[in-house]
């Protein structure tokens, strides 16, 4: 049967059936999102067909809402905190993971991840009733924990494979020639991980400035973006300026998580 | 590291070192506790975040109610309760019926689409897959909320048809359903999904598929024989990361389910909420653990002895 395969293997034969689902598939996935900043600028209160014309009134009266702004800027806060965290303590923790030989790795690695199966709002209810025992009034620090515990195993999945991916050799030169620990660690290691740095901030970012579940739990006055979002759906008048104010989220979400997944893998693949 | 010779330099430093303090002397020559020590501060929130928290959650399943407060007499009431009340049992049955249903629904229409990555993409491989898993990144309450407005009674679907003539009224069905429950759980969870079964699909050698090939098996044959087997640790790993979150969500189901495609996260979410009955509340999710944990061990034992079986 090796004529067959005298270009190369069978695989190679494009596989029509398959193109074409995979090309409905992409569409499926994207079209019932792309409705949102659709009917954001549709010039009527209701979200349906047929479309009433252009307008951009949904987005002018969001920039005029004090609301939206504290939000926004509450989101950004705890979002910048949780990045920042999560990467410092996914790279010391990824370090650890590759570099040494530690008892015990494959259980605390398991416990790490642990977060990413448990169902969101366990934690959620956890963590509520912690801080409520111990008297910790709920506030955007309340969140902040919260959103770390969700960030963390996705900074140390992002950050483990840029560790797997380079030579212990080169550190161990740099150790030779006479660096010391920490500059063998600025001058060696951090360079080389550095765009897995960039997309662990962007990723945790983005995932914390999403984040709802957690946030729906564990949200004392001050409310993130999500939970400014939620409890607009309960009125159906605001429903265009809440269509609005999703497409600015998703549309930052994607550039954020686009760019974050372009430089994670740069260097890794052939990308 | 360890077994490279100490350079000069080094040597010099360690020796500066174990003068100075027993610790670092310590922590120089163990590798183990330098690592545990990196590892320390992660460990740490996670054990604030997860661990305490638990146990607390655990103990709170134990009191009552009582008035504004608690009765922190330990009980097995609510769990008693849990049991003899048709109601959370019916509850149960139905959130993993839904999240089975979507868990299903989701495999079998991302295995294709990780089989035509994994075998049939040889350019931009990358960008495929970031383009697979970009939407599972975003905000998942405003997915949610995209299909609501999709399936909404006034919505794309229903003007849509309406404004087409296909339809006189608007289909009820569509909204506060458990199929819209089910469809939507399974669009937000597909971006993730469809990873694990790449990866294991990736990973199958390809000379082994020429192989079959060559010994005179069909497409059909090869597929069964090999492929599938072989990707099942990506399948079994897909299903758990879609089964077990989404059977606790409350947001599809609090937005798109209806009193019909209400799920044991909702009821969780309300003693927390307008109930206000905790201890029920830390009940519920334990149980839901629990149940969680017990499905997930026979679902790893059954697959694990069909997977002895075939190899």
């Amino acid at each position: 049967m090796s004529a067959r395969g005298d270009t190369g293997t069978y695989i190679k034969r494009p596989n029509r059936p398959l193109q074409i689902y995979a090309v409905i598939f992409l569409i499926v996935l994207y079209v019932p999102v792309l409705f949102i900043p659709m009917f954001s600028f549709n010039d009527s209160i209701y979200v349906r067909f047929p479309l009433q014309g252009f307008t951009l009134q949904w987005y002018a009266e969001l920039w005029s809402r004090d609301a939206v702004w504290a939000a926004l800027f509450n989101s950004v806060k705890v979002g910048a905190v949780v990045a920042a965290i999560s990467t410092i303590l996914g790279v010391v923790a990824a370090r650890a993971i590759t570099r040494y030989r530690i008892p015990g790795k494959s259980a605390l690695v398991t416990f790490i991840m642990m977060p990413l199966v448990i169902p969101g709002i366990i934690f959620g209810v956890a963590l509520l009733v912690l801080l409520s025992r111990m008297g910790v009034p709920l506030s955007l620090y309340t969140v902040t924990l919260g959103h770390l515990i969700v960030c963390l195993p996705f900074a140390v999945a992002t950050l483990l494979p840029r560790f797997e991916g380079f030579d212990p050799s080169m550190e161990e030169a740099s150790a030779d020639l006479g660096e010391n620990g920490w500059w063998t660690f600025w001058r060696v290691t951090f360079p080389m991980v550095f765009p897995g740095v960039v997309a662990s901030l962007l990723l945790t970012f983005t995932i914390s400035f999403d984040e709802f579940i957690m946030a729906f739990f564990l949200t004392g006055t001050d409310a993130t973006l999500p939970m400014y979002i939620w409890g607009q759906l309960r009125f159906p008048q605001e429903f265009p300026s809440v269509l609005a104010l999703s497409s600015l989220i998703l549309f930052i979400s994607f550039i954020l998580v686009f760019i974050a997944q372009r430089v994670g893998r740069m260097g890794l693949e052939d990308a | 590291m360890a077994d490279t010779s100490l350079s000069p330099a080094e040597a010099r430093q360690s020796a500066e070192r174990i003068k100075t303090s027993w610790f670092s002397a310590l922590l120089y020559r163990s590798e183990a506790l330098r690592g545990y020590l990196l590892m320390s501060p992660t460990i740490l929130i996670l054990t604030i975040g997860i661990i305490i928290p638990f146990f607390i959650l655990v103990a709170m399943s134990l009191w009552t109610r009582d008035g504004f407060g608690f009765d922190t007499t330990l009980t097995m009431a609510n769990y008693a309760r849990t049991w003899e009340e048709p109601i959370f049992g019916a509850l149960l049955q139905r959130s993993f019926w839904i999240s089975g249903v979507a868990t299903v629904a989701t495999i079998l229409v991302c295995y294709p689409m990780a089989y035509y990555v994994a075998f049939h993409v040889h350019k931009n491989k990358m960008m495929w897959i970031i383009l697979m898993t970009l939407p599972f990144w975003t905000s998942y309450l405003l997915r949610v909320f995209a299909w609501k407005v999709i399936l909404g009674y006034e919505g794309v679907i229903n003007s849509g048809f309406m404004s087409l003539g296909l339809i006189e009224a608007p289909l009820e069905f569509l909204l506060y359903s458990q199929t819209a429950v089910i469809i939507t759980l399974a669009h937000a969870w597909a971006a993730f999904a469809i990873l694990p079964m790449y990866v294991s699909l990736e990973k199958i050698d390809k000379s082994l598929l020429e192989a079959a090939t060559d010994l005179g098996d069909g497409p059909v044959a090869r597929f069964l024989r090999i492929t599938l087997p072989l990707s099942m640790p990506g399948i079994i790993a897909a299903s758990f990361l879609i089964f077990i979150p989404t059977t606790g969500d409350y947001i599809t189901p609090a937005l798109l389910g209806g009193p019909d495609g209400a799920m044991i996260g909702n009821f969780i979410q309300l003693q927390f909420g307008p109930v206000n009955n905790w201890p029920m509340g830390a009940t519920l999710s334990i149980v839901l653990m629990l149940w969680i944990s017990a499905i997930a061990l026979v679902f790893l034992f059954v697959t694990k002895k069909a997977q002895d079986k075939i190899a």
